[in-house]
């Protein structure tokens, strides 16, 4: 059973794209802010917040949150795994807009409708059988997209 | 354990060499590629070892099974199929789901390999198991592997049509908080790397499979089921319309691939 057991080791280094979902305590949902869309972006921080790009270093990196390494590289270190899904996001903040980079974050649709990155923050209406759990809710808190934002914004 | 399954997991294998083959020449339509081709050499030395394979248990638990007659009861499956399941048609197995055009709803228009086990149970008086309990997904492993190595190939015709047409909907509809369709993840993106874990094109050709992430014998409709949890999404219950549709699509998109029942999967 060697075999099984470094099996296991392997996988056990794998975070999922989401966490365990359903059982974990989630704080109450807040309240959806709305926002608006001109010329693919988003010039408004979402609820006037104003984001720390420390803290979405950290949500960008965390798979129970933002869980951005699922998908695309980006300049953090002792990560064993990027994905290969997206683009590498090093030095978005030199290529994009702040507003693009927020509807980006927000609701990649707008930009591509069959594009496969979810919409962190979404109006949750829209949201297709959401688990109980998450009736109402967004998939990021509207600070933490502030959070996540200004930490691109500032990879140059 | 039964070793009468041992010629087809050889010819199983080789058709298995060929498909990393396959993969490379994918293009957009993709070929079906089995997800032994996506998993680690650990994994595939694990599912190729009928010692190491987690999965034998089940299989050795299911053939129990297939013995077994409920009290009162004057037969088991093997009054009709025999001891270790040798009259049964491989080739038969190998093209579940199957249609039925009788049935009036589409629940009961696709007949699952556990609804089959199910029927011919409750003909001879034994009880009607719950579809995916611990026991059918058990007894459906046994069935299954006596069909390794054999090709999938599920009905594709006509008959069918409206009813591929409206899994594969499904299959291309978001659910959940992460808003993705099967789609998204075992069709256009196939081979990507989803942080560590590598995406496979989500066939059915395993099932039963044994999880590692789990420690579990785990039915198709079950791994569905995960996947929607995985989305944050509300899975679409045992027995519904919408699971059943999602099965026979997965397995029609899957045809000509080896039966590897069970298989070690993540
Ligand atoms: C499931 C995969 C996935 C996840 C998770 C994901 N993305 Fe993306 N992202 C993509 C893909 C694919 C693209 C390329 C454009 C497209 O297909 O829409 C993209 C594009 C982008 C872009 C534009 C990059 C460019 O160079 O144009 C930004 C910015 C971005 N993502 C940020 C994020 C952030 C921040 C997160 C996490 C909060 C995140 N993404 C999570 C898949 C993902
Ligand atoms: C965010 C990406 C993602 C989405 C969306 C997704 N899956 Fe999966 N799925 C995975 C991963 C990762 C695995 C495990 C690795 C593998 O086998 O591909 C998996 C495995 C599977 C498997 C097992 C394949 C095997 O050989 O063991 C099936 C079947 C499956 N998914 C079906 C579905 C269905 C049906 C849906 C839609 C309801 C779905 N998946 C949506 C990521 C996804």
């Amino acid at each position: 059973m060697t075999s099984l057991k470094s099996a296991a080791a392997v996988l056990l280094m794998l975070p999922t794209i989401v966490s365990a979902s359903g059982q974990e305590q989630l704080p109450p949902a807040e309240p959806y802010c709305q926002w608006q869309v001109k010329n693919y972006a988003i010039e408004q921080p979402l609820c006037g917040y104003t984001g720390s790009a420390e803290r979405g270093k950290k949500i960008v990196s965390d798979s129970h949150a933002g869980n951005c390494l699922a998908c695309h590289r980006l300049p953090i270190e002792n990560i064993e795994a990027f994905g290969t899904i997206g683009p590498s996001l090093e030095g978005v903040g030199s290529r994009l807009s702040e507003g693009f980079i927020r509807l980006r974050v927000v609701d990649t649709r707008h930009i591509n409708p069959a594009s496969i990155m979810p919409g962190f923050y979404r109006d949750p209406k829209l949201i297709n059988r959401p688990a109980r759990a998450y009736i109402g809710r967004t998939f990021l808190t509207a600070r933490q997209v502030e959070d996540v934002v200004a930490y691109l914004v500032s990879l140059k | 354990m039964k070793y009468s399954i041992k010629p087809a997991i050889k010819t199983g294998r080789k058709l298995l060499c060929l498909l990393p083959l396959f993969f490379l020449a994918t293009t957009v339509r993709a070929e079906p590629v089995s997800g032994y081709a996506f998993i680690t050499p650990e994994t595939r030395a694990m599912q190729d070892d009928d010692f190491a394979n987690p999965g034998l248990l089940a299989v050795d638990r299911g053939l129990e099974l297939f013995q077994q007659k409920d009290k009162g009861s004057t037969k088991s499956c093997v009054s009709c199929h025999g001891d270790d399941g040798e009259k049964l048609d491989r080739k038969a197995i190998a093209a579940y789901p199957k249609f039925n055009a009788a049935g009036k709803q589409i629940s009961q228009q696709i007949i699952s390999l556990q609804d089959q086990i199910n029927t011919c149970r409750v003909r001879n008086g034994n009880t009607r198991l719950a579809t995916n309990s611990h026991d059918l997904v058990t007894l459906e492993t046994f069935v299954r592997s006596l069909a390794r190595g054999e090709k999938q190939k599920v009905e594709t015709g006509k008959a069918v049509a409206s009813i591929l047409a409206k899994g594969e909907k499904l299959y291309k509809t978001r659910y959940g908080l992460i808003d993705m369709s099967c789609n998204h993840c075992h069709n256009l993106y196939t081979g990507k790397m989803i942080r560590g874990q590598k995406i496979s094109q989500g066939q059915g050709n395993g099932f039963p499979v044994y999880r590692l992430d789990t420690g579990e014998i785990t039915s198709l409709q079950q791994r569905i089921q995960q996947c929607m949890n995985l989305l944050r999404a509300e899975p679409f219950p045992t027995d519904s319309d919408e699971i059943k549709l999602l099965e026979y699509y997965i397995m029609s998109r899957g045809n000509g691939l080896p039966i590897e029942t069970p298989a070690v999967r993540y």
